[in-house]
């Protein structure tokens, strides 16, 4: 039994990264239509600011002093990282997706796939493909609870998550640049017509999506001990399926969908078979699919014609 | 004009002549090939051929209908690998019949390359059934996500070499039955099968599907019957590319189909344009080509491949060819003429 909580610990954990990658992916689909498939490149991205900047801050590999890395600086990575792919985020929105906008579908999600590819490869020559251990910008402490060990990483990765969607929920829903996007993804033309500027409010929308990536970036590296230039393709597919589960566009719906493909793929690692841990994803994207196409906490929008 | 009022003459005969005659040609070709050109040529050669069939086939669905897969590297290691196991398995057989020979290889190269096709299509059916009832971008990483599934489970599958790959269970590797002759017959076949469903029925309606499908729905298309009709067509041409590739080489791999191979077909076709065949067949041969000529900036390839495909969305998002053709059609309509007087 306490095997089975131990894989919901690891599965709730890895389940709340892929719900932070999902918000980006549901936020841009929500406004754009967009499956913006550079979100997980914006993520490893975020992983690497985050390695770089925990190194020049000087926490080497897991040598750290024995008082651990102060709960300050850890912030400071974290905060650094966000704000570094949210330049990114807004730069790809610039330059990439900003002139086919208005185009068919295809063409900005053939742009995507382009960028995505990009991206990956630069990081390849940049990071060179090995994988790199993260710095321990928190030190490992293990409690034991009834046979699950629980460390302060695991906890960590849920608090810092959960406290961003709770943020995130508050600012779509207070603020008026908030408000500006749930317009936008009402309806693009009426609130152009409402006076929202959509350019700066679908910056905003990368900016925000693309911070919460960064932070899902380093949760994974400190979670998951290394990173390398290709973990975002995987891990963005994942996140991608967890905002189609929850209902694409839908803000609680990423969250929910994040941490039931977590739990999912940990329980097939453990009782099935580790080898179909990358599969159970996609089975899981096919039959939400087919059977109920709007996702878990979807709604049905008529087409209009 | 004057033909058009007259009883038709039966055009059979023409179409067998004209066969043979390709088939001839195509034969002494190879001859050729195989006698004049050096072997890191006639490889390119080759490649380019799979690499024809590849492009034609995907635009089908990416072009034609404009659906998106972006997994079909997936259906090809399906061809891949039925091909080179159902070969390994009917080769004896054949051989107790036709005796060891050229004729029997062919038998069982064919035979194998049928059975990879049907395959193929199989999967492509699988995965089109659910997925192409949804939109486009759905579709798009639905079948991203086939592809990937696809390789696992070849990762997995141990009586097929698993990781390390398949090579028939023979030290002596594939047998290489993949020929100049046989790699541009199969390109002849599939161009003609894949331009004879464009300019059908069929593929106007398919058009009309890309161009607007709640309309077509209106009109009574039946859209999802027909976007996986060519969904699974052309999962089965990938299928044929992948059993001639496979037969190419000593052994095959599950990372030879890996999404690098997905995102080269995706660059083959829009290099030469979305909805064009003969833009889709150059494209293939510009990849090849272009491959070889990066051989020394491999690294860089992708970062290369990345900055055409954003480049050409941004500039031109129709592909270089865009959905024109280019064709031999002005010296068919000048044969005609001929034929009339």
């Amino acid at each position: 039994m306490s095997e089975f909580f131990q894989q919901i610990i690891n599965g709730l954990s890895l389940g709340s990264i892929y719900a932070l990658i999902a918000l980006g992916y549901t936020m841009v689909y929500g406004i754009l239509k967009l499956i913006n498939f550079a979100h997980g490149e914006v993520f490893m991205v975020g992983a690497y600011g985050g390695y770089f900047i925990a190194t020049a801050l000087g926490v080497d590999g897991y040598e750290a002093s024995g008082a651990g890395f102060p709960l300050l600086l850890a912030l400071v990575v974290l905060v650094a990282a966000m704000a570094l792919s949210a330049a990114l985020g807004v730069t790809i929105e610039a330059l990439a997706y900003r002139p086919v906008r208005s185009a068919p579908r295809l063409t900005p999600l053939i742009t995507a796939i382009g960028v995505s590819l990009f991206l990956q490869n630069v990081a390849m020559r940049l990071f060179t493909p090995n994988p790199r251990r993260y710095p321990a910008i928190l030190r490992e402490l293990r409690f034991e609870l009834g046979g699950v060990i629980i460390t302060n990483i695991k906890l960590a990765i849920f608090v810092v998550a959960i406290g961003l969607m709770v943020g995130l929920q508050q600012f779509v829903q207070r603020t008026w640049t908030g408000r500006a996007m749930r317009a936008l993804s009402l309806n693009m033309d009426a609130a152009r017509l409402m006076g929202i500027d959509v350019n700066r409010t679908i910056r905003a929308t990368f900016a925000v999506g693309s911070a919460l990536a960064a932070a899902g970036g380093i949760l994974f590296g400190l979670d998951q001990i290394t990173i390398n230039p290709l973990m975002g393709v995987l891990t963005g597919m994942k996140a991608f399926v967890a905002a189609v589960l929850g209902g694409i566009g839908n803000i609680p719906g990423a969250v929910v969908g994040g941490l039931l493909i977590g739990l999912a793929e940990q329980l097939t690692a453990g009782y099935l078979s580790p080898d179909y841990r990358d599969a159970i994803t996609f089975v899981i994207l096919v039959v939400i699919l087919v059977a109920k196409p709007e996702g878990l906490l979807g709604v049905v929008r008529q087409e209009k014609v | 004009m004057s033909a058009a009022l007259g009883p038709r003459k039966p055009r059979w005969p023409l179409r067998a002549g004209v066969a043979a005659l390709t088939i001839a040609a195509l034969y002494a070709a190879g001859l050729g090939v195989q006698a004049g050109l050096i072997e890191y040529v006639q490889r390119i050669l080759l490649i380019a051929g799979i690499n024809v069939i590849l492009a034609v086939g995907l635009n089908l669905i990416n072009g034609t209908t404009g659906q998106f897969s972006i997994g079909h590297a997936g259906f090809m290691a399906v061809g891949a690998y039925t091909t080179a196991f159902v070969g390994v398995q009917i080769a004896p057989h054949v051989a107790s019949l036709l005796g060891s020979g050229s004729v029997a290889d062919a038998v069982t190269f064919n035979l194998a390359l049928l059975v990879g096709a049907a395959f193929a299509g199989l999967a492509g059916l699988v995965v089109g059934l659910p997925s192409l009832r949804l939109k486009g971008d759905y579709l798009a990483i639905v079948t991203l996500g086939f592809g990937e599934i696809i390789r696992i489970v070849f990762n997995n599958a141990q009586f097929l070499g698993g990781a390390t790959g398949y090579n028939g269970d023979s030290a002596a590797g594939l047998p290489t039955y993949t020929s100049f002759f046989w790699v541009f017959f199969w390109v002849i076949v599939v161009i003609g099968l894949i331009r004879n469903v464009t300019f059908s029925q069929t593929g106007r309606s398919l058009v009309a599907i890309r161009e607007d499908e709640i309309a077509a729905e209106a009109m009574a298309t039946p859209t999802t019957r027909l976007k996986v009709l060519a969904f699974t067509l052309s999962a089965a041409t990938a299928g044929i590319a992948g059993g001639l590739f496979a037969h190419m080489q000593a052994g095959i791999r599950p990372e030879d189909f890996k999404f690098d191979k997905s995102i080269d077909m995706i660059v083959m076709i829009i290099v030469g344009g979305l909805g064009s065949i003969s833009g889709a067949a150059l494209g293939g041969i510009f990849v090849a080509v272009s491959l070889e000529l990066m051989r020394d900036l491999q690294e860089y390839r992708l970062v290369l491949y990345a900055l055409l495909l954003i480049v050409i969305m941004l500039v031109r998002p129709e592909g270089i060819l865009g959905q024109r053709e280019l064709s031999f059609g002005w010296l068919t309509r000048r044969f005609a003429r001929k034929e009339d007087a």
